[in-house]
Parts: C-alpha cells; sequence; structure tokens
C-alpha cells in the first residue's frame, strides 16, 4: 500500500487525520516486519506535516453561488 | 319623614377600602394572567429603569408598568403609537388608587394571532413527523464545505464568518443568499436549499438570521421552509434569532443552534483542538516507532551475538579449543590402555615365567636329553649303559642309564 507524497497532499485534513490514527494504532498495536515498520512511520511522518501545514496556513475561503449548477 | 337608622352602614378608610379592591383584584383568575391590547401612549423611562406607559384604545386607558427586571429582558422597541399587547397582572397601586397591569411580557399586536397560527402549524407538522429525532442526522465533524443560507447584507453572516474564519479556516464557505423576511422570504429560503443540496461538495448547511419578532422571523415557520428542511439531502443547521427564539425551522433541522454564531461553533471543530490532537497523535506514532526500534534493536543484538558465535574466526578458535580438548581426551585414553596393556603384559609374563621350563627346574624337575640334545620323554628313548645329559636348574651333568622300568612296575 505504498502511496506517494503526492498522494497525502491531496488528501483533506479529515482523510489525513483519519488516516494517521489508523496508521499509529496498527504501530502501536502489531510487531510489524521492520521494513514495513519503517515505511508506516515514514508516511505518518508525511501525514502529520500535512496535517500541521493545513492547520497552520489555512485561510477561509468564501464564495457565493451564483444561482447555476455547481 | 326618613328615620336616620340606628346602626348608619359602616364607614370605611380610604387605606380599607384600598385594600379591599385589591384584594378583589388579586383574586380574580382572569385578571392575574391576561394579555391586553392597546396602542403605547404617553412612555416614560425614568433613569429608575422602570418603564411607565399608558395602553389605550379609542374608549378606555390602561395604565402599565415594567419593572426594571422586566423591562432589561425586553427585546422590543417601544414607542408611542405602537399597537401592542402585553402581558401580566392587574392590581391596585394603593398609594395613588391606580389599578394598573404589571406587565411581563409584550409582543407585537396581532402575534398573538400569529403565535395561534405557530402553534396549529407546529401540531399538524409534528403528527407528519417531520420533526422527529429519528430523522436528525449527525453533524459531518470535519466538514470540508459549509453551505450558508442568510441575508448577504446582515451581521448574523458576519459573524458566522468571523467564528468560522477564527475556528476551522480549513473549510471552504459557500453562501447562497436568501431574503430572511419578508413574502419572498420563504421562496428564497427554498431556491437557496434546493441550490445547496445540488452541490456536490458540500457537506453541512447552516441556516441563520438575527434576531427579531415572532413577525420576522415568520418566514422559518413557513411549511415550504419546514419541509424543504425537513427533507434535505443534507444536514441543516439552524441559529435563528436569539436564545429563546424558537421557530418551525428550528424543530425540523437536524441541529438547532440558539444563535447564527452558535451554529457556525456545532458545525465545526477548534482549530486549537485540532492542533493539540494532531500533536498528540504525532507523539504516539513517534513513540510507538521508538518501541517497535526498541525491540527490532534487542533482535538485531542477538542476531548479532550468535552471528558472532557462528563466524569463522570463532569457529577456529572453537576448533581449536576442540582439538585441544580431542588430544586431552585421546591422552588420557591412550594412557588408560596403555596401562590395560601394561598389566596385560605383566600378567602374561607372570604367566610366562610360570610356564618357562627353566623355572619348573627350580621346583627340582630335571630334563633329560640325548646326547644329541633331543629331549627324552619316554623310556623308549634309551637303552641300558647309554649315555644321557641330565639339566638342572643350576646347570648340567652327564649320566649311564642302569636299569628302565615302566611306569607302574
Amino acid at each position: 500500500m505504498a502511496k506517494s507524497v503526492k498522494d497525502v497532499n491531496e488528501l483533506t485534513y479529515e482523510q489525513a487525520i483519519a488516516e494517521l490514527e489508523k496508521l499509529v494504532a496498527r504501530l502501536e498495536a502489531e510487531q510489524l516486519a521492520l521494513e514495513e515498520a519503517l515505511n508506516l512511520f515514514e508516511r505518518g511522518q508525511v501525514l502529520g506535516q500535512h496535517c500541521a501545514l493545513l492547520l497552520d496556513q489555512a485561510e477561509l475561503r468564501v464564495r457565493q453561488l451564483t444561482g447555476e449548477k455547481e | 319623614m326618613e328615620q336616620p337608622s340606628l346602626f348608619p352602614p359602616a364607614s370605611l378608610t380610604v387605606t380599607e377600602l384600598s385594600r379591599y379592591l385589591r384584594g378583589l383584584l388579586e383574586s380574580d383568575d382572569i385578571l392575574q394572567d391576561i394579555w391586553v391590547t392597546g396602542e403605547i401612549s404617553n412612555l416614560s423611562r425614568p433613569a429608575s429603569g422602570h418603564v411607565y406607559f399608558t395602553l389605550k384604545d379609542p374608549t378606555a386607558a390602561l395604565r402599565c408598568v415594567i419593572w426594571k427586571i422586566n423591562a432589561f429582558r425586553l427585546q422590543m422597541g417601544l414607542q408611542n403609537g405602537q399597537a401592542i399587547e402585553a402581558h401580566g397582572y392587574i392590581s391596585l397601586y394603593e398609594r395613588d388608587g391606580q389599578y394598573q397591569l404589571y406587565v411581563d411580557t409584550l409582543r407585537q399586536a396581532g402575534e398573538g394571532y400569529l403565535y395561534q397560527e405557530f402553534l396549529r402549524l407546529k401540531a399538524r407538522l409534528e403528527t407528519e413527523g417531520l420533526f422527529d429525532q429519528e430523522r436528525k442526522r449527525p453533524i459531518p465533524t470535519h466538514p470540508r464545505c459549509i453551505g450558508i443560507i442568510t441575508s448577504p447584507t446582515g451581521a448574523a453572516l458576519q459573524d458566522m464568518l468571523n467564528t468560522l474564519r477564527a475556528r476551522y479556516p480549513l473549510a471552504e464557505i459557500i453562501l447562497a443568499p436568501a431574503s430572511v423576511q419578508g413574502e419572498d422570504a420563504p421562496l428564497e429560503i427554498v431556491a437557496a436549499l434546493t441550490a445547496l443540496n445540488q452541490a456536490e461538495q458540500v457537506d453541512v448547511i447552516l441556516v441563520a438570521r438575527g434576531g427579531g419578532s415572532l413577525e420576522d422571523l415568520w418566514a422559518f415557520n413557513d411549511e415550504r421552509v419546514v419541509r424543504a428542511i425537513a427533507f434535505s439531502r443534507l444536514p441543516v443547521v439552524t441559529g435563528i434569532g436569539h436564545e429563546t427564539d424558537f421557530t418551525l425551522a428550528d424543530f425540523a433541522a437536524d441541529l438547532r443552534a440558539p444563535t447564527p454564531t452558535a451554529a457556525a461553533v456545532l458545525a465545526t471543530p477548534d482549530r486549537n483542538d485540532l492542533v493539540v490532537e494532531l500533536s498528540r497523535l504525532v507523539s504516539r506514532l513517534e513513540t510507538a516507532f521508538q518501541v517497535s526500534m526498541g525491540s527490532w534493536s534487542a533482535i538485531l543484538v542477538e542476531l548479532r551475538s550468535r552471528l558472532l558465535r557462528a563466524s569463522p574466526e570463532r569457529q577456529m578458535q572453537d576448533d581449536r579449543q576442540r582439538l585441544d580438548q580431542q588430544i586431552l581426551l585421546m591422552q588420557r585414553i591412550w594412557k588408560q590402555r596403555f596401562q590395560i596393556h601394561h598389566l596385560h603384559l605383566e600378567g602374561l609374563l607372570n604367566r610366562l615365567a610360570a610356564l618357562n621350563p627353566l623355572a619348573v627346574l627350580e621346583r627340582g624337575f630335571s630334563i633329560v636329553t640325548q646326547p644329541d640334545g633331543t629331549i627324552v620323554r619316554s623310556i623308549t628313548q634309551v637303552k641300558t649303559r647309554q649315555e644321557i645329559q641330565v639339566q638342572v636348574a643350576d646347570g648340567h651333568f652327564a649320566a649311564r642309564v642302569e636299569t628302565i622300568n615302566n611306569q607302574g612296575n
């Protein structure tokens, strides 16, 4: 399930934090193969950074419906 | 001629009469809980905080007072000429002999009628099940996109946007503007709901307007609006009027907030909480990884020492040691065997010694031989007068055969 860093950037905050939760739970629960543990940790870091960035830099975007179908 | 009576009618003092009248008024159930319609006049708001006015209609007038604590709660502005309905109880202010209405609540005239209408509609829609708790859906915890239905020019919108900006700037806001009072309002609100429900990315809808009278908020009691909210595809949070205002739209919504700002708060997580939650999660991530690496480390150390023990270098050392051990073992074994041999040999030697013919000689036996050396074993080998050699332990001598006898003769 190796996804790229680019993938993470496209996740919403909710998606990223949900994945991070699951990932951490796995890392805490199982004795994983060394390589898998390393991979999970790396992805976890990327997810965490993405979330932190979203929280830090988000600016409220407001727009108005023009009456046309979205 | 009229005779003066012996017992003239009792004469009450003014105080006694006033008290009597007051008692009469206060014992009347209707007068203790009454709504009165009229027009405000002689409005007075002295520094004490109490409010005084007269309610009048074409043929009568009624003095009214609102005590400071009630006046404080009033949400309506009061003006002379205003047609209102006042609620309270009737009593007598003895000091000036004036009966008054002590007011606790006010509303616009005609709102009484509106309120009845409100109750009727509420009952009807409630029996249809539109307000049932089971119909209410959960509000998404991290909405990506929030739709807002409110007046584009009202304060409610600005309050909500400020709240959202501070709390949850991650969201995208789509404003679907609509009038929030007046005849056009219900249809505009319904159209806005329809439009937002069609927008793919919207996660939740906020319907909001600022405070006002029952009349002002009436659009949110409109049946069309209530149905549109009840059957909305997306969850709806309403924030209409003030804390104490309840409209039918509020009952139909998936969640009612007391004010527009509260609606924005209920629909979103607080960014500060999210920051804390994230840092805790990252902390757990790092700890879990360290623990995982820790156990891997332990395994590696174990492997390394096993590897070391199994390495050629070690192997050679081992071999050498084994060799030494083997040698020692062998030496021991040889020694043992040697000793056995030795004993064996000694034994043999002893036996041999015992069998030594010469040893036999020492016991007294002699060996008789012919002159040519052949050993004489039998009498048939010799003749009388023959020379024989006799060997004894310490030497030998010659001898002549004298007489020959058989064994047993």
